[in-house]
């Protein structure tokens, strides 16, 4: 994954000439190589200004009036009305939805990452009868379509009493975020070196010593990859909070921007619903730039394996 | 390493396994049980009713309609966003100008920033994404039809989701939109660890670039595109479809069932209607339908690995 950068700068340095092209093909070469370069230089910027185009028209439009966003949509604000915004963070309960998110997500992450590395360190690094059968069990429910569970799944959570609460949310995502992440850290804990763990049991750590205080430390990139993953897996879960999470003080950002969609349709507050939107946007692109590496590692890692 | 282990295994195993087995497991099971009762979901009471509900799945005409878009997201979805991603792909890695003395094949300048830009969406909820297109799409104010009056296509002004014809396809549009970046990356990643060896012999044996793409970069990454294959079509059967198509189309589900999907359907039975052992019944048609998609993609895509 760290090649594709290399090229550029090595060519300089090769002295010219000496790869001895016959005179006649290097030009009619060069010149198929530069049409190639502006055709698909051309292609490439249009596709990156389709993907940017949405999303600096909702930052404008988040900016404007009632009325310029529907008299002249890519009309730049005449000016910046950042009234639409704490007009969404007070009034459109988007602060609510922030803390729910927060809560939600938090807990859920160190709880998959808890649970899903003790679990794949057992089924990585020990043999037992049934071992196999647990690790597809997991696997399977990467596979398998969610909606097809929430059915009776709405009535396991409520019939625990964990509808519409916080902590029942967060126990469903770790159920659901633990396939992945058991199958990516299995995988991880396989590729460890077994001779340090030996070692401290040797010296007579116990077990979950050697798997807390050696193997977890040994495992932090894997980690980090798989806790993007969910991360971003959790921070953007919509499904699962509609089925299970109906309760309007409970809602997550997510489900609270759509609400919000419908209630200031009727509203008529078109500009404070764009400001919603950018506001979710915006923490999620502005961490995706600064950790941009571990994210694409953490999002592709699962479809290299 | 004897001492204590199985104590040990059962410690680290019981909280995941009995967490997954309640909140996963056990639920797909209980909802193939349910397929077969009459239970409503609103009352406790319920009775075994054979293969009924399967009966009539059969007679429903909005089944058939959500099973049609269904397969018709499943098979064209990953098509054509895979041959997007890997056509710019290809581009970013090989459509390089050749710089003299350097090597015959070199990816384009600025690479790196195509990949980071064109992974924005992946990031982002698909439930905003389907909120931003929603509005993009509003005929009168959204800014698609905007551009269009704005480059003198006043006579073009399509309802897009409000038409039935179109609701469909504005809808797949959005998702390939969201989802090209992420296979960009994936495909640019291997195809950077490809050896330029083979490209360069290639181009000396008076290939050009097509053939080398053909012959030589598809091949090579055939084990990603598959895999990518595989998890596109799951997540446009999925829990993908069903944000796009409850948040965007009006109903939900679309002018005239025009973009209703099997699990939008499901959840509909289930939660609006109070017919949860025949949302079940869907639900398990929808289970076959993925696991038959998933077969038969890695059946058809079955080829002996290359080792390079």
């Amino acid at each position: 994954m760290k090649t594709t950068e290399t090229s550029a700068p090595a060519e300089s340095g090769v002295p010219v000439g000496k790869t001895g092209d016959p005179a006649g093909a290097p030009s009619k070469e060069k010149k198929e190589g530069t049409v190639l370069n502006v055709f698909s230089h051309g292609v490439l910027i249009i596709w990156a200004f389709m993907v940017v185009m949405p999303l600096l028209w909702a930052v404008m439009t988040s900016f404007k009036d009632d009325a310029s966003i529907f008299s002249s949509p890519w009309s730049l604000p005449d000016k910046l009305r950042f009234d639409n915004w704490s007009r969404a963070w007070t009034e459109a309960n988007m602060s609510d939805y922030f803390l729910n998110t927060v809560l939600v997500v938090g807990g859920s992450l160190i709880g998959t990452l808890v649970l899903g590395s003790m679990a794949a360190y057992a089924l990585a690094r020990f043999d037992f009868p049934g071992n196999r059968f647990i690790y597809y069990l997991f696997i399977g429910g990467m596979s398998f379509p969610i909606m097809l569970a929430l059915v009776p799944l709405f009535y396991v959570v409520n019939n625990m009493g964990l509808l519409n609460t916080i902590h029942g949310l967060i126990l469903v995502y770790i159920a659901y975020s633990l396939p992945f992440t058991v199958f990516f850290l299995t995988a991880f804990f396989r590729t460890l070196p077994t001779s340090v763990a030996e070692a401290a049991f040797v010296d007579g750590a116990s077990h979950s010593r050697t798997f807390f205080q050696i193997m977890l430390p040994m495992a932090k990139p894997g980690l980090v990859s798989v806790g993007i993953f969910n991360f971003l897996g959790q921070w953007n879960q919509y499904m699962l909070p509609t089925v299970l999470n109906t309760d309007p003080d409970k809602r997550v950002l997510t489900q609270g921007l759509v609400q919000l969609a419908v209630s200031q349709g009727y509203k008529g507050d078109w500009s404070g619903l764009f400001a919603g939107l950018v506001m979710a946007m915006l923490p999620v692109l502005a961490a995706y730039i600064v950790f941009q590496r571990q994210v694409v590692q953490g999002l592709t890692a699962g479809a290299l394996k | 390493m004897q001492h204590g282990k199985y104590r040990f295994i059962v410690g680290f195993l019981a909280v995941p396994l009995g967490l997954y087995t309640l909140f996963v497991v056990w639920p797909f099971i209980q909802s193939i049980y349910y397929s077969f009762t009459d239970w409503t979901g609103l009352s406790p009471d319920f009775k075994m009713v054979g293969f009924d509900n399967y009966e009539r799945m059969l007679d429903d005409d909005i089944f058939w309609k959500s099973l049609q878009h269904s397969l018709l997201f499943a098979l064209l979805l990953p098509l054509v966003t895979i041959s997007l991603a890997l056509f710019f792909a290809f581009m970013i890695n090989v459509g390089g100008r050749k710089r003299r003395g350097g090597p015959v094949i070199t990816g384009v300048r600025g690479s790196s920033f195509y990949k980071i830009v064109y992974f924005f969406p992946q990031v982002l909820s698909i439930a905003i994404v389907a909120l931003l297109f929603a509005f993009a799409y509003n005929p009168d104010s959204g800014a698609i039809n905007s551009i269009l009056r704005g480059i003198g296509l006043d006579s073009v002004q399509p309802l897009w989701l409000g038409d039935p014809n179109l609701a469909l396809w504005a809808v797949m549009a959005v998702l390939v939109w969201s989802t090209v970046g992420f296979f960009v990356v994936l495909f640019s990643a291997g195809m950077a660890s490809i050896p330029a060896d083979l490209y360069e012999a290639a181009l000396l044996d008076g290939a050009n670039r097509s053939t080398t793409f053909f012959r030589i970069t598809l091949p090579l990454l055939w084990d990603t595109v598959q895999s990518g294959w595989v998890y596109m079509g799951i997540l446009a059967l999925g829990a993908e479809s069903f944000a796009v198509v409850q948040i965007m189309t009006t109903g939900p589900g679309g002018p005239d069932y025009s973009t209703t999907v099997m699990v939008l359907y499901v959840y509909q039975k289930a939660f609006r209607d109070g017919q949860a052992a025949y949302a079940t019944t869907i639900g398990v048609a929808l289970l076959i339908v993925t696991l038959a998609f998933a077969a038969v993609v890695m059946r058809l895509g079955r080829r002996e690995r290359l080792e390079y």
